[in-house]
């Protein structure tokens, strides 16, 4: 009988505890910090070395130096951080949130801005791209280069530049 | 019979009945027999142990020399000798259980040997 | 002599995650001989120590299971550092100390989870699992992966783990403890789970050597054998018992195994109790020229890992016996004589795990 007694008990908690599942879709999943979700690049200071193109175990990187791209295909990475690891300049990161599923697969490019011209980079379609930089010098740069969609880094030069300008 | 690293021991082809039989009469296990190609010749070294204890001996032979089975001996050797035959194209005969190069279900032949190698 | 036949088991079966078939040679209800076959998901990741270099190779061998992607993953790194005499830094032995342990839990729940559900106990399947899903949750916190942690390098270990996420692990730790104990009290004790287990399946101390079971299967019968003994990563400075039984069947098989989860909640509260405050990693020159065999406990056994270099980046040969392959023959040992409707079981009692198999 004791048996029955300890299964009751068990029994009686799992009828008025509260369900260990989380209610998903109403209660987003919360990933913790060090969550490996997807690498992420600040390409400003990326100087194309291609480090992490020859270290990626999947070869999943591409660096095209004359182009000044950099590519990642996401759905052949698999979240190592190898790359993060053997980056010299610590340009690349590794964060939380997940590649989301498509139907085909495609290849995210992040151009290196051109060190003469303002910073401009033309971000990819990435899940969660990095949000982008002080307005101002955001502003600045739209004008240099006209197609530029989000400019994902703020160099301190031109901004610099730009405020005694604006004091003028 | 001589130790080329700790508890690594090479043997000739004939000393290795002697050194199965022993190793059966004594109560130890098999752990592993692993094979690999270096330099135009087959390494193959049977690992046994006992508690904490482990010797492993090591036979090196010609490519196209035979290696008999010690299957009927140790009866768990049946898998690690089909494995090698199958992945390496070792020749190994009378093995108790033959999976007839299909232990497992790949096209290739060989494997684990370089193209040039073959 | 009674009319033979041979049912194929396998490779698709409810109790089966993983393909492996095998051939039994019935007369009547009872198995007289039973042999395994595998391959259906064969990878050759051995082979891939020719393509990529041997830091690389640390994330492939990880991926040999998904189970144990840790131990793999550290097992090859000690096999390395071994060949190039590099001197892992204490705390990060410590460090992998703790996630091994977590892994032997987090393996051993779902082990019972996988068990209850084989002999149609729903209820205890799912208790275990969700027990098991809080480590999964410590792992994800720690390494940032749930399954596949990419922790280890040659060298040490690339996360670290603060005071206080170890000491809210422990904490967390001890609240399971409390639950585990409920939950495995009805293996050990409920008269159902007893009547499919106990004298199912004897593997005689004699028969364990034999055919050289390994792990959990050869301490069941009576072999008081666990690498952890030997005192690789910081199980030297740990205080534990070997967990043995003399009953030989599939309930001794559970007795060890659920032994051995409440053994490695003390070893990581030990491990976190005394770590030292060291650096991680240190860094690591050179390529690797020479060979070494490592051998550790994983949670369904002894693995062995043979690493040959060369002198170049690419390493001549690596080899990886994992505990599976080994208990493959033991596993058709215990089916000899069995009746059919214990085969599924039978088969779980070994903890299979294919994909490490098929590696």
């Amino acid at each position: 009988m004791p048996q029955f007694l300890g299964f009751a008990k068990t029994v009686m908690k799992n009828l008025f505890s509260k369900p260990v599942t989380t209610s998903y879709p109403a209660e987003p999943k919360v990933y913790p910090e060090r969550s490996r979700g997807h690498v992420e690049i600040n390409i400003a200071d990326c100087i194309m070395c291609g480090m992490c193109m020859r270290s990626c175990p999947p070869g999943a990187i591409e660096v095209k130096r004359n182009e000044n791209t950099w590519s990642i295909n996401r759905f052949d990475c698999v979240q190592c951080g190898y790359c993060v690891e053997k980056c010299p300049k610590k340009c690349l990161s590794i964060v939380p949130g997940y590649q989301t599923p498509d139907s085909k697969k495609y290849v995210d490019t992040v151009t290196k801005p051109v060190v003469e011209q303002p910073a401009a980079a033309k971000p990819a379609a990435a899940p969660a791209a990095k949000p982008a930089a002080t307005a101002k010098s955001a502003d600045a740069e739209t004008k240099a280069v006209a197609e530029a969609a989000k400019p994902v880094a703020a160099e301190t030069k031109p901004a610099a530049e730009a405020a005694p300008k604006a004091a003028e | 019979m001589q130790e080329i690293q700790k508890d690594i021991y090479k043997i000739e082809m004939v000393e290795l009945l002697p050194v199965i039989m022993e190793k059966k009469n004594d109560m130890w296990r098999l752990v592993q027999i692993c094979c690999a190609f270096v330099d135009g010749n087959y390494e193959i070294t049977y690992s046994f142990a006992t508690g904490y204890e482990i010797s492993n001996y090591r036979l090196v032979v010609a490519k196209d020399e035979p290696v008999p089975s010690i299957s009927r001996v140790y009866k768990s050797a049946i898998l690690y000798e089909n494995e090698m035959r199958e992945l390496f194209g070792l020749d190994v005969e009378y093995i108790k259980v033959d999976y007839h190069d299909k232990l497992y279900r790949i096209n290739e032949e060989t494997p684990f040997l370089k193209k040039e190698e073959k | 002599m009674p009319k033979r036949s041979i049912v194929p088991f396998g490779p698709q079966h409810p109790v089966l995650p993983e393909p492996v078939h095998l051939d039994l040679v019935m007369e009547d209800e009872k198995v007289i001989e039973a042999i395994p076959s595998i391959g259906y998901v064969h990878r050759g990741l051995e082979s891939l120590v020719q393509k990529k270099d041997f830091n690389e190779m640390v994330y492939v061998t990880e991926r040999i299971c998904g189970i144990c992607s840790f131990m793999h993953g550290m097992g090859y790194c000690s096999a390395v550092e071994q060949i190039m005499d590099v001197q892992v830094p204490r705390r990060a032995e410590y460090l992998r100390t703790i996630w091994a342990e977590m892994s032997r839990l987090h393996s051993h729940l779902l082990w019972l989870g996988l068990l209850a559900d084989a002999f149609g106990f729903e209820a205890l399947f799912m208790q275990s699992w969700r027990l098991r899903e809080k480590i999964l949750d410590m792992f994800e916190i720690s390494t940032g992966g749930r399954v596949i942690f990419s922790v280890n390098k040659i060298g040490g270990v690339l996360k670290d783990m603060p005071a206080d996420m170890l000491s809210s692990f422990v904490s967390i730790l001890n609240d399971m403890e409390r639950d585990l104990r409920e939950t495995t009290q009805i293996f050990m004790d409920d008269y159902t789970v007893k009547s499919r287990l106990v004298g199912v399946g004897i593997l005689t101390e004699e028969d364990a050597i034999r055919r050289g079971a390994v792990g959990p299967m050869m301490r069941a019968s009576g072999i008081e054998v666990d690498m952890r003994k030997t005192g690789y990563a910081a199980y030297n400075d740990l205080d534990f018992q070997i967990i043995t039984s003399k009953d030989c069947d599939s309930f001794a098989r559970c007795q060890v195994r659920i032994g051995e989860i409440f053994q490695s909640i003390e070893l990581i509260r030990q491990a976190v109790a005394k770590i030292p405050d060291t650096e991680i990693s240190v860094p690591v020159k050179g390529f690797p020229k020479g060979e070494a065999y490592v051998r550790f406990e994983q949670p369904r056994g002894e693995a062995f890992y043979y690493v040959r270099a060369n002198g170049s980046k690419f390493l001549d040969r690596m080899r990886v016996r994992t505990p599976t392959f080994a208990n493959l023959p033991a596993l058709s040992q215990i089916l000899q004589g069995c009746q059919y409707g214990d085969v599924p079981l039978l088969i779980l009692t070994i903890d299979p795990c294919i994909s490490c198999t098929e590696r």
